[in-house]
């Protein structure tokens, strides 16, 4: 942890020397989550409510998903350019050194330009608590973060998968972006409005909904349930196949000694 | 007559090379046609579910299912967040001195580069794209023009909207002279003037002034316009009218980068190396 922090400082010293590319990128983050806001609003003020849900409600899933992506964007960026780490020999000198390889990973890319997309994250959610009227309580505003950090944790591990499987092709594959910008995007409104079988998917095969979805229904008060308190830890059962595969990953992997 | 082949010809080759070159990348034409194949579906999904809930719509859902898959099939063509990373590498790093020494009008040569590239991108992708979605069942499917006008229309706004798309290119690659780093524009790009040009939500459902103000954007000649008017959700005068205003921006934004790019080059400092 000691050593994270260092790295932590470090890459904020680095940031420091760019100050103008990094107001740029924030406000460019920002608009572009912003402009996606604005694609919920104009639907919503039209039709007022989707699938039984209300524009504040739909919001609440839009920051939820938002955040916990932004948070894994920010910590787990260094799996998403995992190719070019691999293609330069950089991964080699990782093996080399006596730490953790997934630690240095994280540690070598931390991406607070990112803070755009978290700002606009934040205040969407400030806004959706604000102006719903839901009644909070101390177990659903735990909940509520218990979902994001379940959340940024699946969205990291579907990087991390991302990179592992570069050990086996060496270019990135574009697919999963299906499911990482993918998972951004149409997380924006509760994933029941797509359709019954699409929400199955996104339970048993990518568990989007076990974070986003099931325990949002709590917050709602649109279930009683309250053993959906616990489905977004379920949803970080989605680690266990993703550590196999970057385990056969390094194992498979051979440098090409440049 | 002959003049006039003599002086397009560099640029018919420059087209040629450039379009073969891009598609040798069928792999990753292939993963693009999936993801955007699944994209074009939870979209479609996703309207769907706003349509069951009923209410006063200024599209009807077949138009959008169509507006949506040609969104998708033709994404290369109109997406304003893809830049040529070569050509925005070659303005920081200085190489664009070779660019200068070469026997050929710069802006030609780079547009070419653009409309090439978008060209060969969009071919590899659209067509398995508008197969598929021509074959799905009833209501996901893309229907065809609603009359011959129409589809003369979309054929037309298309490649006006194409040449706006590769003049818009053109000016953020000119304002990358004066500002060095290209994020600024991009990121305006990216955000707003997709949003403007119906890449988020189509422009019929912004709210009222909203919905005006986008429609005689300068983005919104880039897909709103053709995709509407194959739909059938756009036609007769006010289709043609729109397809005016296309046409003025695309003369103003041709002539301001251009323009641009002429200042540009005369102070172009290339500091040896």
């Amino acid at each position: 942890m000691k050593l994270y922090l260092k790295y932590f400082a470090m890459h904020l010293k680095c940031l420091a020397q760019y100050k103008a590319s990094f107001v740029l990128l924030t406000i460019g983050q920002f608009l572009t989550a912003f402009s996606a806001f604005l694609g919920i609003f104009f639907l919503m003020n039209r039709f007022h409510t989707v699938k039984g849900f209300t524009f504040s409600e739909v919001l609440l899933f839009f920051a939820v998903t938002l955040l916990s992506f932004a948070l894994a964007e920010c910590f787990a960026r260094g799996f998403d350019t995992f190719s070019s780490m691999l293609g330069n020999g950089e991964f080699d000198r990782i093996l080399l050194r006596p730490r953790n390889t997934v630690f240095q990973i994280i540690a070598s890319k931390i991406e607070l330009s990112r803070a755009g997309r978290l700002i606009q994250a934040a205040l969407t959610l400030g806004i959706a608590v604000g102006t719903g009227e839901i009644h909070w309580s101390f177990a659903k505003g735990l909940l509520l973060v218990e979902m994001i950090l379940c959340g940024a944790v699946f969205f990291a591990s579907l990087f991390v998968l991302g990179a592992a499987i570069c050990f086996f092709t060496t270019e990135g594959l574009e697919i999963l972006n299906i499911f990482t910008d993918g998972g951004r995007e149409f997380g924006r409104y509760p994933l029941s409005v797509y359709g019954k079988d699409m929400l199955r998917f996104y339970t048993f095969v990518v568990p989007m909904a076990l974070f986003q979805y099931y325990p949002m229904l709590l917050i709602l008060d649109k279930s009683q349930n309250s053993l959906l308190f616990f489905s977004p830890v379920l949803s970080l059962l989605f680690l266990l196949p993703v550590a196999v595969v970057w385990k056969l990953g390094v194992r498979h992997y051979r440098s090409c000694g440049s | 007559m002959k003049k006039m082949f003599a002086a397009i010809r560099p640029y018919a080759a420059l087209f040629r090379t450039r379009f073969f070159r891009e598609i040798q990348y069928r792999a990753a034409a292939f993963a693009g046609i999936a993801t955007q194949f699944f994209w074009g579906g939870m979209e479609i999904l996703l309207f769907r579910a706003f349509y069951e809930t009923g209410g006063e719509t200024p599209m009807t859902f077949s138009q959008v299912v169509s507006y949506i898959w040609l969104q998708q099939a033709f994404l290369a063509l109109f997406m304003l967040w893809f830049w040529d990373a070569d050509i925005i590498e070659c303005i920081t790093k200085g190489n664009i001195a070779y660019e200068l020494a070469r026997p050929l009008g710069l802006y030609r040569m780079w547009f070419t580069r653009v409309i090439a590239q978008r060209c060969a991108r969009a071919l590899l992708r659209c067509v398995p794209i508008l197969l598929i979605a021509l074959l799905l069942p009833e209501p996901y499917r893309l229907t065809l023009p609603p009359n011959l006008p129409a589809f003369l229309g979309f054929l037309f706004t298309m490649v006006t909207g194409l040449l706006v798309v590769a003049a818009i290119t053109m000016l953020v690659y000119v304002l990358t002279f004066f500002t060095m780093s290209p994020s600024g524009v991009r990121i305006f790009a990216a955000s707003i003037a997709e949003l403007l040009s119906g890449a988020v939500v189509p422009l019929p459902f912004f709210p009222g002034k909203l919905r005006l103000a986008a429609e005689l954007s300068p983005f919104a000649a880039v897909q709103n316009l053709p995709l509407r008017i194959y739909s059938g959700n756009l036609a007769g005068k006010e289709a043609l009218l729109l397809a005016v205003v296309q046409l003025f921006w695309l003369a103003v934004l041709l002539g301001i980068s251009s323009g641009l790019l002429s200042v540009a080059r005369r102070r172009v400092v290339v500091q040896g190396g």
